[in-house]
């Protein structure tokens, strides 16, 4: 028999009796519990404040034009922000991969860097410019522009993916170009392509400071209307309940139609990538087409700050000077809780990950999914949720930095897992059964085998989810300490009351943070985290 | 060192089982080679042994300790087993030195002497010691891994298919070497393999796993050539099948008439042979059995030639050194070496009589064969 063939077929016996193995160590199991319990503890809370609420008073209360028009707003948005991002996504993917544009390298940069901006930088930078950019028109332009990369980045991935060879076969059997796209790429992206559709649903319905800098209304800042008024109640988890329906809806369809591919590695070997073809005249129009996104994606966002940075504070409708010491403190405070959030949603997402990894059975899988619901929980009603909680039943956690850091470990703990389980599938267990029979036991195996062996990809994930928490803005405003601001609230307090020449700082200072950050960790992101996660 | 002894180890994986009560015993200081085919649980019975599955029933015992049993589980770091998995698994984060230092108590790790002796019992150079993993190769990284197992002194090493994924010359140098370091180690040792040459070479016993359970268990001489049956006599090598009978203590076949390995009852039977048995006599007897050869696989050292009998159009497979192979079309005369063993014939399903009939009996040649008949003391050219 060849080495070869005794190999695989070995490895396949190898991997059938490991993919059942042993009971998994209690303490794991109780940590676990705990993450997945705190996630799921926002949304329960959500329902079992709704159902408080009369049968017929919730009728009357969901049947009303309020609501309809929400709906009306949030589901056109979100329909038609999901095909221009898909359109876009698609084309510039294409584009890039298998065009001979020039500069594709630097071009395949520029179309994922928008990801690093916060969308309601993106809306602080138009509404700054323009004061007609308001409403249905403004919301749609401003949630292209910052999340065409969620479709870009997956098909273009899915494209390198692909074996030429499909194609070649279906020109040969006669197709033509167009042809061949329809019947054979297109079938094929399509995972990638819907998945990133879809997350760019979820993610509109759940954005709240863009649309409340455009006087979009949507559920988000109608949820944030009733809180700051007062009016929070049970008729606002109503509205709530109803906001997440729709995003559990989305969050279902996406596991669907990725299936197990969210967790599949993202293949290494040496595929035969395909010949570029030729764009010939056609460069022109399409290299003007592309700059005009990146214009419209990067520069209005980054061109707008730099013009504010340097604008005397009157020239804004409401003048007001940027101090630095509160720039400083805004710097330290959004680093220290992007740090700390970073760190609270790894250490709530390893254990769960640790299971699912090594010990898959059904419970675990479950334990898993739970965590992933964080990802179709708007902030705003996760902000909600606890707020309601501490103020019932533990008065000093509210406004506390330690509840601050809970909420930021619960939103992203679905992207801290992505990174987690992308990183100790790719550690064999072999590793640690070779310590344990070497005299370590399970806690010396994982300090000394598996902690130096994930470093690298939990550091990568901790990045990722640290630039997410210091520009996080919903639950920050909802939940700080009295007194406390970050970077990402002073952009927002100062937009609100139009004094848009002293927000451009805070905002400067945070998109230099968000793309240092991504730059460091580009390559390892776009390998372990954003296969998963955009 | 350490005596190993394993009674009545059941284990099933979701209300499949892979072993059904097995029994084996490893003396101290012995290597025992299991083999078995992929999926006839020897993976399973190496995870149960170094603790890494709990078994569903039995116990397993080290030097009298019972260290898996009803109610008892001893996790795998207090067991003193060493583990040699397929691939190595060295720790890709350590170098060669810390690998092998890793099971050793604190104060030793850093004892670089310590680790250069243990390098040099694998037949590696000291100047290894600070090298990455990836840097060595597969038959180097295997013996750095047997390095790291043999650190701690355990009691019991086990080698999962540790050649496997090495190529055919590696494999060779590598399986020397190991089993040279183990004997010197004076370790108990169980390898597994789903290699017959690999098991038969390495074990002082082979221990043959099927579907779960153990069917033999013998020597290398013994089990290949006196195996329980016809499936094992495929198992470890090619065999020669002949229907036969057992008569007066010897086997008719279209071969002749053998003596046996084993005594055996008379009646019906399937007679086994090698193919290297099978011989082509440059001075044959007048009544030895003749054949046309039908193909010759050439493989250089030896050649596989495909014969049918004159007598029976039966075919068999004789293996003969590669300078002596014959042409195909040529007819020879044969003659059988050495003893053949019989099995009871499987298609006598109790309707028909186990008795010889003449009429049965009347298809053999019927002439009294000596084992000097046979042509054993055949002139070679």
């Amino acid at each position: 028999m060849s080495p070869i063939a005794s190999a695989s077929q070995t490895g396949v016996e190898a991997v059938g009796v490991r993919a059942v193995v042993a009971r998994p160590p209690a303490a794991l199991v109780a940590a676990a519990l705990v993450g997945a319990t705190l996630v799921l503890l926002p949304i329960l809370y959500t329902i079992a404040e709704a159902v408080t609420v009369d049968f017929r008073d919730a009728a009357g209360l969901l049947f009303r034009p309020l609501v309809g028009r929400l709906l009306l707003n949030t589901v056109s948005l979100v329909i038609a922000a999901s095909l221009a991002t898909a359109v876009l996504g698609t084309a510039a993917a294409w584009l890039v991969e298998r065009m001979d544009l020039p500069g594709r390298n630097v071009w395949s940069a520029l179309l994922a860097a928008p990801l690093a901006i916060p969308p309601f930088v993106t809306s602080y930078a138009w509404v700054s410019m323009s004061n007609a950019l308001q409403d249905f028109a403004g919301a749609l332009l401003v949630v292209t522009c910052a999340y065409y990369p969620l479709v870009y980045l997956p098909v273009a991935a899915a494209l390198r993916g692909l074996d030429p060879a499909l194609e070649e076969t279906a020109r040969s059997l006669g197709e033509s170009g167009w042809g061949c796209f329809l019947r054979v790429v297109l079938p094929q992206l399509r995972p990638a392509l819907l998945g990133g559709a879809l997350l760019v649903a979820l993610d509109t319905l759940t954005e709240f400071g863009a649309f409340a800098l455009l006087r979009f209304r949507t559920f988000t800042t109608e949820l944030y209307a009733q809180y700051r008024t007062g009016l929070a109640g049970p008729e606002t988890s109503l509205l709530a309940l109803v906001l997440v329906a729709l995003c559990l809806a989305l969050l279902f369809a996406e596991f669907r139609v990725r299936g197990d591919a969210r967790y599949a590695r993202v293949g290494v070997g040496a595929r035969r990538t395909s010949t570029p073809a030729a764009l010939g005249w056609a460069r022109f129009p399409v290299l003007a087409a592309l700059g005009a996104l990146a214009v419209a994606t990067l520069g209005v966002p980054i061109g707008m700050i730099g013009y504010w940075l340097f604008q005397h504070a009157q020239a804004a409708i409401s003048p007001a000077a940027p101090s630095s010491p509160a720039l400083v403190q805004a710097v330290l405070n959004s680093v220290g809780y992007g740090l700390f959030g970073a760190a609270a949603a790894l250490l709530m997402a390893s254990p769960i990950g640790y299971l699912a990894v090594r010990f898959p059975s059904r419970w675990t899988v479950l334990m898993e999914r739970a965590a992933y619901l964080a990802q179709g929980v708007p902030g705003i009603v996760v902000a909600l949720a606890l707020i309601s909680l501490t103020v019932q039943w533990v008065g000093p956690l509210y406004q506390s930095p330690a509840l601050l850091v809970l909420a930021y470990a619960i939103l992203f703990l679905p992207l801290a897992l992505v990174s987690v389980r992308a990183t100790l599938t790719q550690i064999p267990p072999g590793l640690e059964e070779a310590g344990r029979s070497l005299g370590q036991n399970s806690a010396s195996v994982a300090w000394r085998v598996v902690a130096p062996l994930a470093a690298n990809g939990l550091g990568a994930g901790a990045a990722l989810v640290f630039i997410f928490v210091s520009t996080e803005l919903t639950a920050t405003l909802l939940l700080s300490p009295i007194g406390t601001r970050t970077l990402a609230t002073e952009v927002w307090a100062n937009t609100s009351s139009v004094a848009f020449a002293a927000a451009a700082p805070f905002a400067a200072v945070m998109l230099c943070l968000s793309f240092a950050v991504t730059w460091l960790f580009a390559n390892r992101l776009s390998r372990a985290a954003f296969a998963g996660w955009s | 060192m350490a005596h190993l002894s394993v009674n009545r180890l059941s284990k099933a994986f979701a209300g499949t089982p892979v072993l059904l009560g097995v029994d084996l015993e490893v003396a101290s200081g012995s290597l025992v080679a299991v083999l078995g085919a992929s999926g006839s649980g020897k993976t399973t019975l190496l995870r149960l042994l170094s603790g890494f599955e709990r078994a569903d029933t039995g116990s397993i015992e080290i030097d009298g300790q019972t260290v898996s049993g009803p109610g008892v589980h001893l996790p795998p770091e207090k067991r003193r087993i060493g583990y040699v998995a397929q691939e190595g698994s060295l720790f890709p984060h350590l170098s060669v030195a810390d690998n092998v230092a890793f099971g050793l108590p604190r104060a030793e790790r850093r004892n670089r002497r310590k680790v250069e002796a243990l390098l040099a019992t694998v037949d590696l150079p000291g100047s290894y010691a600070s090298r990455a993993p990836h840097q060595l190769s597969g038959g180097e990284q295997q013996r750095v891994a047997l390095a790291r197992a043999l650190a701690p002194a355990p009691k019991l090493v086990l080698l999962d298919e540790p050649f496997s994924s090495l190529d055919a010359a590696l494999r060779v140098e590598t399986r020397q070497a190991v089993s040279a370091a183990l004997a010197a180690s004076g370790a108990t040792a169980l390898l597994v393999t789903h290699d017959q040459s690999e098991a038969l070479a390495m074990g002082l016993q082979v221990a043959v796993l099927r579907r779960g359970v153990m069917a033999q268990i013998a020597t290398p001489e013994i089990l290949y050539r006196q195996p329980v049956d016809i499936a094992m006599a495929r198992f470890v090598g090619e065999a020669v099948i002949l229907p036969g009978a057992v008569t007066a203590g010897a086997a008719l076949c279209a071969l002749g008439r053998l003596p046996l390995a084993r005594p055996m009852q008379d009646g019906l039977v399937d007679v086994m042979a090698r193919p290297e048995q099978i011989r082509f006599p440059s001075k044959p007897n007048a009544d030895a059995p003749r054949a046309r050869v039908l193909s010759v696989t050439f493989y250089g050292h030896d050649a596989s030639v495909l014969l049918e009998l004159e007598a029976g159009a039966e075919r068999v497979m004789s293996l003969v050194p590669g300078y002596r192979a014959p042409r195909p079309g040529e007819d020879v005369h044969l003659s059988l070496e050495g003893t053949v063993m019989a099995y009871p014939r499987a298609d006598t399903t109790g309707t028909e009589s186990v008795e010889l009939s003449p009429s049965r009996i009347s298809q053999f040649p019927m002439q009294p064969l000596s084992v000097t008949a046979l042509g054993i003391k055949e002139n070679l050219p």
